[in-house]
C-alpha cells in the first residue's frame, strides 16, 4: 500500500472503520466535526431537517448558523427567513452569528472553530477555505446539511488528489491570488473536479495565512473538492509516497498580476493584456479578498489618490474584526478619501444578493472568486477578477492597469 | 423507475449563477425558484421543459455556488432528469439528494426535442427517437438507493439515517 494523501489520511480517520486503509475511489460514511451554514442556503437545510423528522440537531456545539448573504436585510421575505434561522438557533443551542460581524468563512476562521485534521460540511461552496487550516472542507446543499445535522454524518467519495508545484517566489505587484488565477487557467474552471488540490512550494512553505486563505478559497473554482496549501505549520501533511492523479508546476518567479476575464475563472491572462479595458465598477471584499492584508494593500496604491471620474469602489471588509483594524490603521480612512463606498461586511455584493449590482453592459473588477454571467445580480454586466493591488491601481486610471506601473 | 420526456438541449460550463440567479434564491416557495429557472440563459425555458422535459447539456453543468435551489428550480419547472457530458460535483449531488436524477453520458448524441428514456440506476440511456442507446456512467450504489426513495428526506425518513 502506498502513501495516503491529506484528503485520504482525513476521510480514513472520520469513517466508521478508521483502522481501515482508504484510498481515492472509495465511498465512506464518515463523522464530521463541525457544520456552518448561512442565511442563502440554511432556512432549506432547516425545512429539510424537519421534514426529515428532525427535532434535536446531532450536536450543536458543532455547528454555527452566520448571516452574511443579505445584511442587514433588503426586504422583508429575507427578513423572515433570517427571523427563522435566528429562531432555530435559539431552540437548538446552535451558535448564531448576526448579520455586519462578516463573511462566514472569515468568522470561522477568526473563531477558531476548527483544528487540523478536521471534517467540516458548509453550505457554500467556498467552505473549502478552511483547507487553508488544514481541514477536509467541502461545500454541500441544504439536503446534505440536514442530514448531517440530524445524524452527524455524511457520505463522501474519497477524491484523487492533484499535486501543484509551485516554483520559485513572487515578483512585485503579485499576490496570492495572482497565484491562484494563474493555477485555474493550468488545470481548468472543471480540472479538478471531484479532485482534491495539494499545493507545494518555497513561497506556500513561507505564505501569511491570509495568502494561504486565498489558495484555499478558489479550488472549487477549479472545481475542487477540497484543497490544501502544505506548508510546514499546516498541522497535516500528505506521506512522501502519496500517490497523485497528476502534477502540475506553476512558475511563479514568471508570474505577472493577472485577471481573469469574463465569463469564466479559467479565462485568465496577464493583466497587461486586458490594460485597455475600462472599467465602471471595483468590488474590493468577499471571503477571497476582504481581509485586513488585502485593504492594507489596496491603501498602500490609493494613499493620497482619488479613484477616476466614472468609477465606483466599493469596498466590504470580510468581517466586523477586519473593518475595525482597518479603522485603527487608517486603511479605512486612506480608502474612503480616495473614493470608496464601504458597505457592511459580507457576501452581498459578490453574489448579486445585496448592493453594488452592476448596470447593462458595464464593467466590474472585482477582487472576489466567480465572475460567471448574472454572478453580481445583471447578467449584462463584465465582471473581470483580479488581486486588491490590481483592483486599487485601476480605480485610479479608470481602466484595468498592471499595479507594477503606479508603484514607485 | 423509469422516465421518459423530450430533450431540452443547452451548451457547456452552465453556472448555477444561470440556473437561478442568487437574488433569486431567497425563498422556500419552490414555484417561486421554478418561475426564474434558467431565465438568464433561456427566457423561454419553462414553455419548453413543462410537460415533462430532459434537460439536455454538454461539459460541467452546475458549476458554481452551492445553493440546492438550482436543482430544485429545474425539477418544480418540470425537468425529469439531466443529461450532461459531465456534472460539477456539488450539484450532482445536491439534484440526487432532492431526488433529480442525474445521468452523465455523451450528449452530442442527443438532439433538441429527441425522445429520451432513463430507468434509475440503469447504466443506458435510450433516445428513443434515434434507435440508440447511451453508456451512462454509473451511479454509486448509494445515489441509486437515495435516488429510488424520491431523495435524502424520503430516505432518512425510511432509515432513520445513513
Amino acid at each position: 500500500m502506498h502513501g495516503q494523501t491529506i484528503a485520504e489520511k482525513i476521510l480514513q480517520k472520520h469513517s466508521m472503520d478508521p483502522g481501515k486503509p482508504v484510498k481515492a475511489g472509495d465511498i465512506l460514511f464518515c463523522s464530521v466535526d463541525f457544520l456552518m451554514s448561512h442565511d442563502a442556503t440554511a432556512p432549506m437545510a432547516i425545512r429539510a431537517f424537519e421534514n426529515m423528522g428532525g427535532t434535536k440537531v446531532f450536536d450543536p456545539s458543532k455547528m454555527v448558523l452566520i448571516l452574511d448573504h443579505a445584511t442587514p436585510a433588503p426586504y422583508e421575505r429575507i427578513a423572515n427567513l433570517q427571523s427563522m434561522m435566528r429562531e432555530f438557533a435559539r431552540e437548538q443551542g446552535i451558535p448564531f452569528i448576526e448579520g455586519g460581524e462578516g463573511v462566514c468563512h472569515q468568522i470561522v476562521v477568526e473563531k477558531e472553530y476548527l483544528r487540523p485534521g478536521d471534517l467540516a460540511l458548509g453550505t457554500d461552496s467556498h467552505t473549502c477555505t478552511y483547507g487553508a487550516l488544514g481541514v477536509f472542507a467541502t461545500g454541500v446543499g441544504s439536503t446534505d446539511m440536514a442530514a448531517a445535522m440530524y445524524t452527524g454524518k455524511s457520505w463522501f467519495k474519497v477524491p484523487e488528489t492533484i499535486r501543484v508545484n509551485l516554483k520559485g517566489t513572487l515578483g512585485k505587484g503579485c499576490s496570492a491570488k495572482d497565484v491562484i488565477l494563474k493555477t485555474a487557467g493550468v488545470i481548468g474552471a472543471d480540472g479538478a473536479n471531484y479532485r482534491s488540490i495539494e499545493f507545494y512550494g518555497e513561497w506556500i512553505d513561507r505564505a501569511s495565512l491570509s495568502e494561504r486563505l486565498t489558495i484555499a478559497n478558489m479550488v472549487v473554482e477549479m472545481g475542487a473538492k477540497c484543497g490544501f496549501p502544505c506548508c510546514p505549520g499546516l498541522g497535516i501533511s500528505a506521506d512522501a509516497d502519496a500517490r497523485y492523479l497528476m502534477e502540475a508546476e506553476i512558475d511563479l518567479d514568471a508570474l505577472e498580476p493577472m485577471v481573469a476575464r469574463p465569463h469564466a475563472v479559467d479565462d485568465v491572462c496577464p493583466v497587461s493584456e486586458a490594460a485597455d479595458v475600462v472599467i465602471h465598477q471595483a468590488f474590493l471584499g468577499s471571503c477571497t479578498n476582504g481581509r485586513i492584508e488585502d485593504l492594507r494593500e489596496a491603501a498602500r496604491i490609493l494613499k493620497g489618490k482619488k479613484i477616476a471620474e466614472g468609477v465606483r469602489l466599493i469596498i466590504a471588509p470580510a468581517s466586523r474584526q477586519v473593518m475595525l483594524r482597518a479603522m485603527e490603521e487608517g486603511v479605512l480612512a486612506t480608502l474612503i478619501e480616495a473614493g470608496g463606498a464601504v458597505f457592511t461586511p459580507g457576501c452581498g455584493v459578490c453574489v448579486g444578493t445585496h448592493g453594488g449590482v452592476p448596470a447593462d453592459g458595464e464593467v466590474v473588477l472585482s477582487s472576489s472568486n466567480r465572475n460567471f454571467k448574472g454572478r453580481m445580480g445583471n447578467n449584462k454586466a463584465l465582471i473581470y477578477l483580479a488581486s486588491p493591488l490590481t483592483i486599487a491601481a485601476s480605480v485610479i486610471t479608470g481602466r484595468i492597469t498592471d499595479p507594477r506601473e503606479l508603484e514607485e | 423507475m423509469k422516465l421518459q420526456g423530450h430533450a431540452v438541449k443547452y451548451g457547456d460550463n452552465i453556472s448555477t449563477d444561470l440556473i437561478i440567479a442568487g437574488k433569486h434564491t431567497k425563498t422556500l416557495n419552490v414555484r417561486d425558484l421554478a418561475d426564474h429557472a434558467m431565465e438568464d440563459l433561456d427566457p423561454s425555458f419553462g414553455e419548453k421543459i413543462s410537460g415533462g422535459g430532459v434537460l439536455v447539456a454538454g461539459t460541467y453543468f452546475g458549476c458554481g455556488s452551492s445553493r440546492e435551489q438550482a436543482p430544485v428550480a429545474l425539477k418544480e419547472a418540470g425537468v425529469l432528469f439531466i443529461a450532461a457530458k459531465t456534472f460539477s460535483r456539488i450539484f450532482y449531488r445536491n439534484a440526487v439528494n432532492i431526488g433529480l436524477a442525474v445521468v452523465e453520458c455523451d450528449t452530442d448524441a442527443i438532439d433538441e426535442g429527441d425522445i429520451l428514456e432513463y430507468d434509475v440506476g440503469s447504466d443506458m440511456l435510450k433516445n428513443m427517437t434515434r434507435y440508440r442507446e447511451l453508456a451512462v456512467t454509473p451511479l454509486p450504489e448509494i445515489m441509486v438507493e437515495i435516488l429510488k426513495e424520491g431523495g435524502v428526506v424520503p430516505y432518512i425518513k425510511k432509515h432513520g439515517g445513513f
